[in-house]
């Protein structure tokens, strides 16, 4: 695990009208580590994920992946950093009018010289990767579960091996046996396919079993950054009142019991 | 690393007598270039980058026996992890022979078309329950609904009825006198044009344009409730779904299509009357003269057909909506099938209607 940065983020203001989300915020995320970005609702977590993958144009601020700033690249350079990276939405925002495996294939698409037994093979590996059962792939989103369609868009999001994954919120609405799978599912990816992994997320259990870093949203910048164990010893009201409520104690003692 | 590598990624490929040697970058963009056979041995060196397709690669050769050398240990890791996780494929169920699907198919269709019936059926049975509970308890019906959904699907229609109609009477007329003035019978044009709007063609027109526009909409509104489960919050809620949603809005359309067939025909004679004058100088008070001569039971046997026509829509239109999923693709297919069954169906009504009424000699 070097300490080179794929995604660093400086001086980072975004707005909706007269409703400033960020201001002045810097973040870094490092090759190969799994980075815990958590905040109160509203503080504008989704909307970081978003700017960084350039959903939202910021007006202020250098968002720098691999270095090279994604704002002021066009076309080919653009594309060819977008294939580095992979996104899984909430809710999976699969396409409702294909199959699991259609869905996959749809990034494998862009490969030159990819024949289709190839791909649909290919896409049928990254669904048993995301810890999907075979009968998924013929399976349309409508048919599958909430945690099935998480997972199918974490196996779209990895469909070309990104050396970044970007996950909103991936165990939110999960039963805790499926959100703890998934999140060791997370670090078993990561492990194999040397992932850099920017988690939003709201669950402490997440942040304790997968998370190398943590970075808390608040007062429109990053407050902070750190391990667990430093978050523990933050003196701040909010940050304290979160890693030490009631919830955090009982996520901490579940978490070191397991590890 | 900078992202021209990733442009245009190198995979060198050599072949020596069963040997296969590369280095390079083994991954996606590169994979498709390797042979595909058995190898006996498959020596890596220096390779740059290896991701989860060239692993596959690997693993796929490694399991036909091939030996894999070179790796590091973090491609190690990820080609064990790779080789772990390739999908086995279900067995495939065994296909049954040609005749048999082909009957298996027919029998689902006539299934599907039964069991379509009978679910047309059951909410005509909920539509005309929920009529009589709330003639049993009128405190339970939603007057302020059913007014709204009059007006939604009655008073809005009325332009677009009162325009088509209109139009129609004008076509009527102008076609009808160019081929009776051949017989010097322009006179009968007044007779053409009563009976045909009359007696079909204003309450049909009408029933169609009605079927478009409310049918999709209540299917549209139904659904959308369907879908985010508001249908079923009202059924733990204790709040009766029939009386609530199916009730007012085919009430609404009973009460109104009549109503709309009425101003068609209206709007069907004063089109016609009025091109008779310009085309044919039939005066208007020659007009009446004559249409007071029509028989009256052609308005009855078109306005006789309005309420039929209307809890055809309407019961359509709910069906559709409540057969929608959790998905939007399915709220958008039942509204386009809910406009296409509830036209069929007021067509193949006015048929029998018509059959009927010969029979009868009406």
């Amino acid at each position: 695990m070097s300490g080179e940065n794929v995604i660093e983020v400086r001086g980072l203001r975004t707005q909706f009208g007269s409703h400033v989300v960020h201001d002045g915020l810097d973040l870094d995320l490092r090759r190969g580590e799994i980075l815990g970005v958590v905040g109160g609702s509203g503080t504008g977590k989704s909307v970081l994920l978003r700017t960084i993958v350039g959903l939202i144009r910021p007006p202020v601020g250098e968002i720098r992946v691999f270095g090279q700033d994604v704002n002021r690249l066009s076309g080919a350079a653009r594309r060819a950093i977008e294939r580095r990276w992979g996104v899984m939405f909430q809710d999976g925002a699969l396409f409702s009018a294909l199959t699991v495996r259609e869905n996959v294939e749809v990034p494998l698409k862009a490969v030159p010289g990819l024949s289709d037994e190839d791909r649909a093979r290919l896409a049928e590996l990254k669904v048993s990767m995301a810890g999907l059962p075979w009968k998924a792939n013929a399976d349309y989103p409508a048919d599958l579960s909430g945690g099935m369609r998480k997972r199918a868009g974490l196996a779209r999001a990895l469909a070309l091996d990104p050396e970044i994954v970007f996950l909103d919120e991936p165990t939110a609405g999960l039963d805790p046996i499926g959100a703890d799978a998934f999140d060791r599912l997370i670090v078993q990816l990561r492990d194999a396919m040397n992932l850099s992994v920017f988690l939003v997320t709201h669950d402490l259990d997440t942040l304790h079993v997968c998370c190398d870093r943590i970075a808390v949203l608040a007062e429109k910048k990053v407050l902070t950054t750190g391990t667990m164990a430093q978050m523990l010893k933050v003196d701040h009201a909010w940050v304290h009142e979160y890693f030490h409520g009631p919830r955090a104690r009982a996520a901490m003692t579940s978490g070191r019991g397991e590890g | 690393m900078a992202a021209e590598d990733r442009r245009d990624p190198v995979l060198d490929v050599q072949e020596r007598d069963g040997a296969l040697s590369l280095s390079g970058e083994l991954t996606v963009w590169t994979v498709s270039q390797l042979p595909r056979r058995e190898w006996q041995r498959i020596e890596l060196q220096g390779i740059s980058r290896l991701d989860t397709a060239g692993a596959l690669y690997l693993a796929d050769r490694r399991g036909e026996g091939a030996q894999v050398d070179g790796l590091t240990e973090v491609q190690g890791q990820l080609l064990d992890a790779v080789a772990s996780s390739i999908p086995k494929p279900d067995p495939a169920p065994d296909a049954a022979p040609l005749w048999r699907r082909v009957l298996e198919t027919v029998g689902q269709q006539v299934m599907s078309g039964l069991r379509y019936f009978h679910e047309l059926a059951e909410y005509l049975g909920r539509f005309l329950a929920a009529l009589g509970r709330s003639f049993r308890h009128p405190s339970e019906f939603r007057l302020t609904s059913l007014v709204h959904h009059c007006q939604e699907t009655g008073l809005r229609a009325i332009p677009i009825v009162t325009a088509m109609s209109f139009l129609i009477g004008v076509v009527l007329a102008f076609q009808g006198a160019s081929q009776l003035r051949q017989f010097g019978a322009e006179v009968f044009v007044v007779d053409l044009i009563a009976i045909a709007v009359l007696r079909e063609l204003g309450i049909l027109l009408t029933a169609i344009v009605v079927a478009g526009r409310t049918a999709s909409a209540l299917t549209a509104s139904i659904g959308s409730m369907k879908m985010r489960e508001e249908i079923d919050a009202m059924r733990t809620l204790g709040i009766d779904v029939d009386m609530v949603l199916i009730l007012p809005r085919v009430l609404a359309l009973v009460i109104t299509l009549p109503i709309l067939g009425l101003v068609s025909d209206v709007a069907g004679l004063f089109g016609g009357a009025v091109m008779s004058w310009i085309e044919l100088g039939i005066s208007p008070s020659m007009f009446l003269t004559r249409l007071a001569e029509i028989n009256v039971n052609h308005v009855i046997v078109g306005l006789v057909k309005a309420p039929v026509f209307a809890v055809i829509i309407g019961v359509v239109g709910c069906q559709a909506g409540m057969k929608v999923g959790k998905d939007a693709e399915s709220l958008g297919a039942m509204t386009s099938s809910a406009v296409v069954s509830a036209i069929f169906a007021v067509i193949i009504a006015d048929a029998l209607f018509s059959v009927f009424f010969a029979q009868v000699n009406i």
